[in-house]
């Protein structure tokens, strides 16, 4: 089954990978900040060669962000993203797993989830789940 | 003039007669593909050769072996690893692998793509190129997934294989029920893949039902005296015998009860009860069998309403015997419904309740909301049906269960 896991971050400033930009991170030594690093690479390795691993983006900082509306025929775009808050996304991986425990555990993987969120969402149109 | 099924059917007895040579599966694979490439190019001009199957394999056998000349560490290695090849797998094979040479080789094929090693996506990429003969383009866009990803997939599998020692042979008499286990869940799982993408997706993508069915059919004409093989050929058959009644005209899911019994395909049917009938006599009982004694009586009654359920609640509970789980619950609750009515269905869901995985899956309340409705339970069948709609990850299932709420 197909899931996408959206990165949810609120970093000092905006570049990837966003886990080192958070002030969580900037509090830490040079060898943890590392060791997150090399955790990062090994999941992403982990799941490239699985073939678990079906896209991965990085997303531009959200001062880049238009939201277009239309409404009665007229289009209004606005600066900025749609959602206003801290979290912003800053990324989004699809991975084709065998159960919804994978998905999660990938997801609790990336170094973001231990200042951020890391969302799970199951995309539409798959395999029935094998209970 | 070469078929598709040529193709097809060639690329498992190549693979084999060249792992059989050469012990190097990776390489056997992509020789193999090599000179399938090779054949595609030259046999337009040239003409087929009079045995396309042997000039494959002589071609194949070269390009494999100019690989092997191409990387001077890795000759080494071969050789160094040819010395320890014991003396017995260099002069007669196995008891059990004697017989007609390419038959077995994709009976070996079969269980060595199906290793316990792999991951069961890897298992069905596996063995779908190199059993079934696809393209990886052509598995990708079945699975709905980047070519690159699934060549990834491929080429890991089949690492892992090297990494695991499994060799091109049948595995000892005592393994091959388990190996063969394993084999036959790949091949269902191929099928229920096609199954749930059948409705109303794109024209071009591998119709995985039919390529499930045609290497179960493999499988049971190398191992016709098993009664699980044949169990799970009969379940394909009777399940894909409903599908031109399983969707209207408006692409809308039908569910089994609702069905256009006239438009099932009774060829399929005769065939699959055959099947089932033969193996329940004669062969020890297993779960897919069970499974396939289910579908045929549902398939053998000319209406929904002509439904023997009372055999159908006594097979589930001899299926929960087997093979108990979830899903087999659910469906004995169904079943316990139909023949003590609703509030006896009802009390099953209400143990099922405690498992985890079950409260996220839109199969409990789909079920619940069946059973409520059964009881007369309109607004608890409306919110569970309501509820199960928002849970399914699937489109056709989703209208389906909110056209249920909407009909409440």
């Amino acid at each position: 089954m197909k899931y996408l896991l959206m990165i949810w971050s609120n970093p000092q400033t905006w570049g990837h990978p966003i886990f080192l930009r958070t002030p969580e991170a900037a509090a830490m030594t040079d060898d943890e900040r590392a060791g997150m690093l090399r955790d990062f690479e090994e999941l992403m390795g982990e799941i490239s060669e699985s073939g678990e691993l079906v896209t991965a983006q990085a997303l531009a900082d959200p001062l880049t962000a238009r939201s277009v509306r239309v409404r009665d025929g007229e289009s209004l775009v606005t600066d900025g993203p749609f959602v206003e808050s801290k979290e912003q996304m800053a990324g989004y991986f699809v991975v084709d797993c065998a159960t919804p425990e994978r998905a999660e555990e990938i997801a609790g993987r990336f170094p973001d989830a231990r200042f951020a969120v890391v969302e799970v969402r199951p995309l539409m149109g798959g395999s029935a789940e094998d209970l | 003039m070469v078929t598709d099924d040529l193709w097809r059917s060639v690329t498992p007895q190549v693979i084999g007669a060249l792992v059989r040579r050469y012990r190097d599966f990776d390489r056997a694979e992509e020789a193999a593909q090599e000179a399938l490439l090779a054949a595609a190019a030259q046999w337009p001009e040239e003409g087929v050769p009079d045995d396309p199957k042997a000039w494959l394999i002589r071609v194949g056998s070269r390009r494999l072996i100019d690989g092997l000349r191409s990387d001077e560490a890795r000759i080494r290695r071969e050789l160094a690893d040819a010395t320890k090849v014991p003396v017995d797998d260099l002069v007669v094979p196995p008891a059990y692998a004697a017989g007609p040479a390419d038959h077995d080789d994709t009976l070996t094929l079969l269980l060595l793509c199906c290793h316990p090693a792999l991951a069961p996506a890897a298992r069905i990429a596996l063995t779908l190129r190199a059993v079934g003969g696809l393209t990886t383009a052509q598995i990708a866009h079945a699975f709905l997934v980047p070519e690159a990803t699934m060549a990834q997939r491929i080429s890991r599998a089949k690492q892992r294989i090297r990494e695991s020692g499994a060799e091109f042979r049948m595995p000892p008499p005592d393994d091959v029920p388990e190996r063969l286990r394993e084999v036959l869940h790949v091949l269902y799982l191929v099928f229920t893949e096609g199954h749930t993408a059948s409705s109303g997706d794109s024209l071009h993508r591998i119709d995985l039902t039919a390529e499930a069915i045609r290497l179960t059919r493999q499988a049971h004409a190398l191992l016709p005296d098993d009664g699980e093989v044949a169990g799970l050929l009969a379940l394909m058959l009777l399940t894909e015998a409903r599908r031109p009644a399983r969707t209207n005209e408006a692409g809308e899911l039908v569910p089994l009860a609702e069905q256009d019994r006239s438009r099932w395909d009774t060829a399929y049917v005769r065939e699959g009860v055959a099947l089932v009938t033969d193996a329940l006599t004669r062969t020890r009982l297993g779960p897919y069998q069970v499974q396939a004694a289910i579908a045929a009586v549902h398939d053998e009654a000319p209406t929904a309403a002509q439904t023997d359920w009372e055999q159908v609640l006594a097979l589930y509970g001899l299926l929960e015997q087997l093979a108990p789980g979830p899903v087999v619950t659910l469906n004995r609750a169904v079943a316990l419904a139909m023949v003590e009515g609703p509030v006896a269905g009802l009390a099953v869901l209400d143990d099922l309740e405690q498992d985890k995985r079950l409260a996220r899956h839109h199969r409990l309340h789909a079920v619940r909301a069946h059973l409520l409705e059964m009881s007369g339970d309109a607004a608890g069948a409306r919110d569970s049906y309501l509820l199960a709609s928002r849970l399914t990850t699937s489109i056709p299932e989703q209208d389906h269960l909110r056209r249920k709420a909407e009909a409440l």
